[in-house]
């Protein structure tokens, strides 16, 4: 029994961990959701310590990851065998401004031990560009070096961070950029986007000039999200699927639908680079995904279930057997690229139609507050498994962008259908792999083992990587 | 005609958020020749008036004063306004305080004093009223002249003012809790034309427009409304309700295929509109109410309408609501009376019933003079007594 319940726990955890960013959600305020998934945190941490550790190898997104490497680095007395590998492995994948934030929390916090101090170390000594980190992240990187007692990376590096005014120029091309862009305007575009942008204003430049030749120094997301300023032409290949998918959304009507051919190709064309070995391979799929109004998420999350949703339907798309797929929204539009988030949340309905074609599998899209009736989803789910479909000829998995801070999950339709919760919609392949343990029948030994594994193929991931 | 004639609109399964219950009517197609507008009054200083995580933004108007031309003026607050549009131009676009001409928008002209709060331009197929305005007036109002004949029991004040000055309190939206929050995740349906919401699963006021755009544009105007003192305390104090949830009975050979399940499923849809309307709206949809008419416009008409002041415990409602020619309802608003409320106004009907006679509205209410005068002092109406006519009356009764 305990097991069974250490199972349940470890995997509520899993679903709040992908999910919960902290911010502000359509129902919840952040407030709530801070409280929620603090609590969660230390739960977890105090009853399964190592299985906590190795949700670090697993798909939680960098909000958590960075409040679970927190816990970890915090409580250095009960730490188990290979935890810091794990957070180091962990580290190494995280955008370095959220690595650099949290090593500022452990500074808050005092946690200074041995195995903190080594961390900050060699996350350091990892980084490709010190001058571009000193220049780019500058209070971040200093606060870690003060904080572990670190020499910087070269005499330069420190004399900038630590001594501004002992040098007259500098032979390290960034920092010399960044001397220089006080009163140089070229300068500037040799500078990192972030930091670029303060000396542009400065020297008053415009702003579509300046995003113009900046260009080259932005990174992707950087330059996707400048794009609407800089005028249409950015090129979308190459940009993760949900991320094209709120871009989408965020166009207007009009132009979703003047430039229809060239954003369902980049759609398509992300959702197959997604589906990677598995496309094609699901057979008859259909999927019912909520475009109800509470899928507009919130002014801090803008649309994100709707995007995931967008991106679960051209990703289920590609998964499916050509020409085997069927996406039903709850509003009953059949044009997913001029949906948008309004009227009610008819799942249950919904989940019939899409039962009409006998599909093979079953996905739902929703943050699961079913409300045209209220619990008609569930209760037409449990019917169906238990008087139509007892044999599961057709799995069925329900995926939640969003975590409800009142119940410590994802909320679910019902207990007939497993719930997981999903951050980008590239996951889903992976997710509906960890929705078989959520169907509360395999135990904990069968979590442990698969765990287990995500951690090896995590770590080699990580040592391959070193050694390239 | 007696009663709300809810012909046309349907309703659809309730949302819940916390103690609150919105459950949303919807219409096939929009009543046809009417529009409701919204229009914001005043100088409009916004402000964040939306719960925790801020929803809504009110438009506050300063306190606008009107001459009423015989030296009395007219102070009130108004959030908002509504226009009625009969001119059946059907115009898409949303309305916003661009309706109003070249006049001052901060004054509503009063004249004629049934008129008073539905206000039409001259010349013009549009009528601007203040939401739930008239049928306050109209509650508040009610016996407003005082006793007819002076009877020794009353004041000589009662006989010259009546019942002035009258006052009755009510809160905003805003400060019900949790309703700013209900209204804000709701969930509107296609077509929908009206909302009733409950608090603590009391009805706290229907409301229906006839076109969907409207309602659309007029759902947020809920939180800046009038709500009574008992919807106030029930939002208060009572417990989150919990959700109908739908239930399929799937019993030996209930169901056994998809057709079936899809025939349960619809069933649970007609049952709840069925439970609702029996169960839960009951009150408002089967009271005989008194209507006066306020305004015709067209075929349409404003009504203002008082409930019968029965003492039964049943909910009791005032509002105002425009009909089509057949009696359908075009537009609904209602405010739910407090049990106080109630009795004041039961206790003013009885009094006038007996032209203020106190010994005979005694008799008629099977009680004591005495108690009867208690309860005119406990209704707040103590002022209009005169305490040496009291005396008089009751040393009468004792000596005979």
């Amino acid at each position: 029994m305990s097991e069974l319940v250490a199972a349940e726990d470890v995997l509520l955890f899993v679903n709040a961990a992908v999910t919960a960013t902290g911010q502000r959600e359509f129902r919840s305020s952040a407030a709530e959701q801070r409280l929620s998934l603090g609590f969660l945190h230390e739960y977890v941490r105090v009853n399964y310590r190592p299985l906590y550790a190795s949700c670090l190898a697993l798909d939680i997104n960098d909000h958590n990851a960075a409040l679970v490497v927190e816990q970890l680095l915090r409580t250095p007395g009960e730490a188990g065998d290979g935890e810091g590998r794990l957070v180091a492995a962990r580290l190494a994948r995280m955008a370095p401004q959220r690595v650099y934030r949290l090593f500022g929390r452990l500074r808050e916090a005092g946690v200074n031990n041995r195995r903190t101090r080594a961390i900050v170390r060699e996350w350091l000594a990892a980084r490709p560009d010190p001058a571009l980190d000193a220049v780019k992240y500058r209070s971040g990187v200093k606060g870690a070096l003060r904080h572990a007692h670190l020499p910087p990376a070269d005499a330069e590096t420190g004399d900038f961070l630590f001594a501004p005014g002992k040098r007259v120029r500098y032979g390290n091309p960034t920092l010399e950029a960044y001397r220089r862009a006080h009163y140089d305007e070229s300068a500037v575009y040799a500078l990192p986007f972030s930091v670029a942008e303060g000396f542009a204003a400065r020297h008053g430049v415009d702003r579509k000039v300046f995003l113009e030749r900046i260009a080259p120094r932005m990174t992707r997301l950087e330059r996707l999200r400048t794009t609407r300023t800089a005028g249409p032409g950015a090129d979308l290949r190459g940009m993760p699927l949900t991320r094209l998918a709120l871009h989408v959304l965020a166009l207007p009507f009009a132009e979703r639908a003047e430039r229809r051919g060239e954003l369902t190709g980049a759609l398509r064309a992300a959702a197959l680079r997604a589906a990677g070995p598995y496309a094609g391979s699901w057979g008859r799929v259909a999927a019912v995904l909520d475009d109800s109004f509470s899928s507009s998420g919130s002014a801090v999350k803008r649309r994100r279930p709707l995007a995931v949703a967008l991106g679960c339907h051209f990703l289920l798309e590609a998964l499916a057997a050509p020409g085997a797929y069927t996406g039903l929204w709850t509003s009953g539009g059949t044009d997913p690229l001029l949906v948008r988030p309004d009227g009610p949340t008819p799942l249950g309905l919904r989940i019939l139609d899409a039962l009409d074609g006998g599909p093979e599998r079953l996905v739902i899209v929703s943050d699961g507050w079913d409300n045209a009736p209220p619990g008609l989803a569930g209760e037409v789910l449990r019917v169906w498994r238990s008087r139509l479909d007892p044999e599961r000829r057709t799995a069925a998995v329900h995926v939640n962008p969003v975590y409800d801070a009142g119940v410590f999950d994802v909320r679910r339709l019902g207990p007939s259908v497993p719930a997981v919760g999903i951050r980008d919609a590239e996951d889903l392949p992976a997710l509906v792999e960890i929705a078989g343990f959520a169907e509360g029948r395999t135990g904990l030994t069968e979590l442990r083992t698969y765990l287990d594994r995500r951690v090896a193929d995590f770590l080699a991931g990580h040592g391959e990587g070193e050694k390239a | 005609m007696t009663r709300i004639d809810l012909t046309g609109l349907g309703v659809r399964p309730a949302q819940v958020w916390g103690g609150v219950r919105l459950v949303p009517l919807v219409r096939a197609e929009p009543v046809g020749g009417l529009r409701l507008h919204r229009e914001a009054y005043g100088s409009g200083v916004r402000r964040d008036g939306g719960g925790r995580d801020g929803g809504y933004v009110s438009h506050l108007s300063a306190p606008s004063s009107v001459d009423a031309g015989d030296g009395t003026v007219y102070t009130s607050y108004i959030p908002h306004g509504f226009v009625a549009d009969w001119s059946g131009t059907d115009r898409e676009e949303a309305v916003y305080g661009t309706r109003l001409g070249d006049g001052p928008p901060a004054t509503v002209p009063l004249r004629a004093p049934h008129h008073r709060f539905a206000k039409r331009r001259r010349g013009e197929r549009r009528l601007r009223f203040l939401p739930l305005h008239l049928a306050l007036d109209g509650y508040l109002s009610l016996h407003f002249g005082g006793p007819p004949v002076l009877w020794e029991e009353w004041s000589r004040d009662a006989l010259r003012r009546g019942l002035s000055p009258r006052a009755e309190a009510a809160y905003a939206g805003v400060e019900v809790p949790g309703l700013a929050e209900a209204l804000r995740i709701f969930e509107l349906h296609p077509g929908q034309c009206g909302v009733l919401v409950y608090a603590a699963d009391a009805l706290a006021g229907a409301f229906v427009v006839p076109h969907p755009e409207d309602y659309r544009l007029l759902h947020p105007t809920l939180v800046e409304d009038l709500y009574g003192e008992q919807v106030h305390q029930y939002a208060h104090y009572g417990a989150p309700v919990p959700d109908f949830t739908a239930r399929i009975r799937d019993g030996a050979g209930g169901i056994r295929n998809l057709a079936d399940l899809r025939a349960a499923a619809r069933e649970q849809e007609r049952r709840w509109a069925e439970a609702h309307d029996g169960l839960m709206a009951r009150d408002l949809l089967e009271t005989p109410y008194a209507f006066e008419r306020v305004y015709r416009m067209g075929s349409f008409a404003l009504y203002r309408f008082l409930p019968p002041f029965l003492r039964d415990g049943r909910e009791q409602h005032i509002g105002e609501l425009i009909t089509d020619h057949k009696g359908r309802t075009a537009y609904l608003k209602t405010f739910r009376l407090s049990d106080a409320q109630v009795r004041r106004g039961y206790l003013l009907r009885r009094l006038a019933s007996c032209d203020w006679h106190v010994g005979r509205a005694a008799e008629a209410l099977g009680t004591a003079p005495e108690e009867l005068v208690r309860r005119i002092r406990a209704a707040g109406f103590g002022e209009l007594l005169d305490a040496h006519g009291l005396a008089q009356a009751r040393r009468k009764r004792q000596e005979g």
